[in-house]
């Protein structure tokens, strides 16, 4: 029985040579494994950044009150706006953005203060240059929010400021706005999807293509020794990748990991799991690399970025899109990594998603398990 | 030392050929090389109006390469090549027109009906709607496949799929039609069916340059060329081939070409 | 050793293998031999324990394909149509990945390798999709011999190989037949039938004659004629408007022809065709070929 289980290892680490033998000599293969997830993180967190710094805005204060002031010292003061140019009442606000001498214009009627400690609200008018919509709507959510911030902290509990404004609920917990620290948790997940279970199902379904998964199948070689030499490469390579993204995070981004590093790992750990399972279910499907790839980048790719919370807040989605959006793996994954990193919560507070994690990838398994063939199709 | 006659001076042969020795493929001195790698060595050959030109070589000779650049596909290093008339750097378009081509692997659209694959590739040459009904008629009758016009091709037989191909390949009544292994897998009958879809085509004046693995079949050519390591190693008649070497069949001709090489 | 009892195979609803029975004895060599589409490819991969028959029974050394299909896959050898190597790896990282998977090593069986390997031996850390048409031939036949099989299973080895290469390939089968190793390879070539202890013609998923390539050509018993002369194109053509030719085809150089009810003989064909103005016109009796053979057979179906 020891032998046998010695030529068990042997066949095993012969297959998982092979197969690192053919990662390390694709060159396409090393950029994505490599490549992608610093390229993916860099370009979310600056390029396409929509943090703001120094935007230049315009100020119409028909008023010139204390309250008036203190709000403009405030946004001024915040670094994400510097005044281009203060307004007078009749001006052409338009040509403002037009020539582009600023990108949002903050209206205070007339008589603010007074309005608003006699009536307890009090319109304040944000004007942004929509041609640039994301900026438009990022820069008024800012200002609302610094705005609101204000009355809150400064003025009595029951005067509110209502109307146009609104606050992003994300605020609670990423107070600087900092959308990196958003992106972070997002571009883990989608990464890892990626890598695991793209990488995974073409990997197997390359050798249905080329005809040596015939060869595979005639010898003695176990199913379980097939998927798990296919899996194991995978497995590491992903780890990896999963630190390397925290680290990019944490040291070029410099975001917090509040909660425990461990509980962080084993999670990307469980998620690594649920995606190579869930590649190897797609292998069992897809005759061939295209058919594998179409269905991981359609099929995993797309909704990992517009249904999982990575991009699009799910409370904003239509309703049958937030149902949907339930069996999209990442979408625990992302709030199990965000409570961990940001909140610094623990187990107990994210037992529920990881358990999802934990059933999906038995799901996957068990479905993998029954459709994986020891015999041609 | 070459020990067999220059080829590259003796005036062709042409016995049974009716037309003027008029020449439609002019390779002189083609190289092609890839990197350091020689893939066509100084290649020199005529091919003749309604030729049945066999091209044989070992695999990796060199054959594939020569036919694509034959068809403007590829680009020689250097050399001289015309085809139908043109030269293949300057006027690589006009060559395209005055070829047809097919192959063992790629030939018709597997998804589509006869008539409509007839249809595809008369737009892409440009043969008007009424012309391209009387010729699709008599294509259908001369291959008494009337009733499966509407048939998709995926549909069909091996053999029927591979005279459709070539039928359609010389549709357009192309100068030349270059013909790779197109008889790769089918039955000695269909096969032997389709060269005399080669005969018919050649007495029309379309020349033919074909290759194959099939030795019986080098034996159907007006003249073959054996490449061997980038070179052309011979290229005669297979009457004159066979005399040449001393020789019982073409098998063995190429059987001595390749081995003496080594 | 393998034995094939009534096997039927269908994809959805075409028929692939029609009823087939046969069987091969120990240290033979056998071949398949058919177009494409004639049912070797499927009946392979029903012996090979990769596709299940929908009728019959089979086995290869007395053990049965579907339920012992782990045994099987222990003592034989596959090649598959497509070279099955990894492009990607070199000569010898294939052959030790095999090695491995049959849980051997390339020195514990290189005596049963050796005339094969060596001559890719030159080119072992060379990637096998950098190779030649021949040499990756070779290096899938030392592969698929890596761990002794007693049955090879060849499936077109030398299709798309040119003649030198398949030449050099038969000698090889040769050389591991006497070893004690049987054989089961198909090919499309008709002319590699003889080659062959005994041959199976293949047509249509149906096997049209089972002999010793000898035996097939002693039962073939009409009269062939071979027919030359300088215009060979009409000469086909005259031939088949002849209502007393029955079937006339290409031949390498001759025309193989025979008459009707085979009562036709050589001065009739000789006078019918000077008559229609045939030059250096040659007409004499031959002995058929295999591919012969399976034409006749073929168009008796």
């Amino acid at each position: 029985m020891g032998d046998l289980g010695g030529f068990f290892m042997k066949q095993f680490i012969g297959f998982l040579r092979k197969e690192f033998l053919h990662i390390f000599r694709d060159p396409r293969t090393m950029v994505i494994i490599f490549g992608i997830p610093i390229v993916q993180l860099m370009l979310f967190g600056k390029v396409i950044s929509t943090d703001i710094q120094n935007v230049k805005i315009g100020i119409l204060d028909q008023s010139h009150d204390n309250t008036t002031k203190k709000i403009t010292s405030k946004l001024l003061s915040s670094g994400y706006f510097v005044l281009a140019k203060e307004l007078q009442p009749g001006e052409d606000v338009e040509e403002v953005f037009r020539k582009g001498i600023a990108k949002m214009v903050v209206n205070f009627g007339p008589n603010f203060e007074q309005n608003l400690e006699r009536d307890g609200k009090q319109d304040v008018q944000l004007l942004a240059d929509a041609s640039d919509p994301n900026t438009a709507r990022i820069l008024t959510s800012y200002a609302g929010g610094i705005i609101n911030d204000y009355v809150k902290k400064e003025k009595l509990q029951n005067i509110q400021l209502p109307n146009q404004i609104n606050i992003e609920v994300r605020m609670l917990y990423n107070e600087g706005l900092k959308s990196v620290y958003m992106f972070v948790p997002g571009i883990m997940a989608m990464i890892l999807m990626l890598i695991s279970a793209m990488m995974t199902s073409i990997s197997i379904s390359k050798e249905k293509e080329l005809g040596t998964m015939e060869v595979l199948l005639a010898s003695p070689l176990k199913p379980i020794q097939i998927v798990l030499g296919k899996v194991t490469p995978y497995l590491l390579l992903s780890f990896i990748n999963a630190l390397t993204i925290i680290l990019l995070g944490v040291f070029v981004f410099g975001v917090p990991i509040k909660g425990s590093f461990f509980l962080l790992m084993g999670e990307s750990f469980l998620f690594i799991m649920m995606a190579l399972s869930l590649g190897i279910l797609i292998s069992t499907v897809a005759p061939n690399q295209m058919v594998a790839m179409f269905i991981s980048l359609l099929g995993l790719m797309l909704p990992t970025i517009l249904l999982s919370g990575f991009i699009f807040p799910i409370r904003n989605m239509p309703l049958p899109l937030q149902i949907v959006s339930n069996i999209i793996p990442p979408r625990w994954f992302i709030v199990i990594i965000r409570n961990i990193m940001l909140k610094g919560t623990g187990i107990l507070y994210i037992w529920k998603e990881t358990l999802v994690l934990v059933f999906m990838s038995f799901t996957f398994i068990a479905l993998s398990i029954k459709n994986f063939k020891i015999r041609l199709e | 030392m070459n020990p067999y006659p220059d080829f590259r001076q003796k005036s062709p042969p042409l016995e049974g050929l009716g037309e003027a020795n008029q020449k439609v493929i002019e390779v002189r001195d083609l190289v092609k090389k890839f990197g350091s790698f020689v893939a066509n060595d100084h290649l020199n050959f005529d091919v003749y109006k309604g030729e049945i030109f066999g091209f044989l070589g070992a695999n990796g000779a060199g054959k594939t390469t020569a036919m694509k650049i034959l068809c403007g596909l590829s680009s020689p290093t250097s050399g001289k090549v015309k085809v139908a008339g043109f030269d293949i750097y300057k006027e690589t378009e006009k060559v395209k027109r005055n070829i047809g081509y097919m192959s063992q692997k790629f030939s018709l659209y597997e998804d589509l009906t006869i008539a409509e694959n007839i249809r595809f590739y008369s737009g892409i040459y440009g043969i008007k709607p009424a012309e391209r009904k009387v010729k699709m008629e008599q294509l259908l009758k001369n291959l008494d496949i009337e009733s499966a016009r509407d048939s998709l091709i995926g549909s069909l037989p091996l053999g029927w799929k591979q005279k459709l191909a070539f039928s359609v390949a010389i549709f357009h009544d192309p100068k030349i039609v270059f013909l790779d292994e197109p008889t790769g897998g089918v039955d000695p009958i269909t096969r032997r069916k389709f060269w005399d879809l080669i005969y018919e085509a050649s007495d029309r004046g379309i020349t033919v340059f074909v290759t194959t693995h099939y030795m019986d079949e080098a034996e159907y050519c007006n003249r073959v060329s054996i490449m061997n390591e980038g070179k052309i190693e011979a290229l005669d008649t297979p009457e004159n081939l066979k005399q040449q070497y001393g020789v019982k069949n073409m098998d063995e001709v190429f059987l001595k070409i390749a081995r003496n090489k080594e | 050793m393998i034995s094939i009892q009534n096997i039927s195979k269908s994809y959805k609803d075409v028929p692939a293998v029609r009823d087939i029975s046969f069987e091969v004895q120990k240290g033979e060599l056998f071949g398949l031999i058919g177009p494409d589409g004639a049912g070797k490819t499927t009946l392979m991969r029903i012996l090979m324990t990769l596709l299940i028959q929908d009728e019959g029974k089979a086995t290869m050394n007395k053990l049965d394909v579907v339920n012992d299909y782990k045994e099987i896959r222990k003592i034989v050898g596959y090649m598959p149509g497509r070279f099955s190597l990894y492009q990607d790896l070199t000569v010898e990282e294939n052959l030790n990945f095999f090695a491995t998977v049959f849980k051997t090593t390339v020195a514990e069986n290189y005596e049963l390798i050796k005339d094969i390997y060596i001559q890719i031996e030159p080119f072992k850390n060379r990637l096998a999709g950098k190779l030649s048409g021949g040499m990756k031939q070779k290096l899938a036949l030392s592969c698929a011999l890596i761990h002794k099989p007693e049955i090879l299973v060849l499936d077109e080895p030398t299709t798309g190989v040119d003649a030198v290469s398949r030449k050099e390939f038969w000698d090889m089968l040769k050389k591991l037949q006497k070893q004690g190793i049987t054989i089961l390879v198909s090919t499309p070539y008709m002319d590699e039938a003889v080659l062959c202890n005994r041959v199976a013609l293949m047509q249509k998923g149906k096997v049209l004659d089972i002999n010793t390539p000898q035996k097939l050509i002693e039962n073939y018993t009409r009269k062939l004629y071979a027919i030359r002369s300088k215009d060979m194109h009409q000469l086909i053509q005259d031939l088949r408007a002849w209502e007393k030719t029955d079937s006339a085809f290409a031949f390498g150089q001759y025309l193989h022809v025979t008459g009707k009810d085979d009562e036709v003989e050589a001065t009739e064909f000789e006078n019918y065709l000077l008559k229609k103005n045939h030059l250096e016109l040659q007409v004499f009796d031959i002995p058929p070929t295999i591919e012969d053979v399976f034409m006749d057979r073929m168009a008796e179906q």
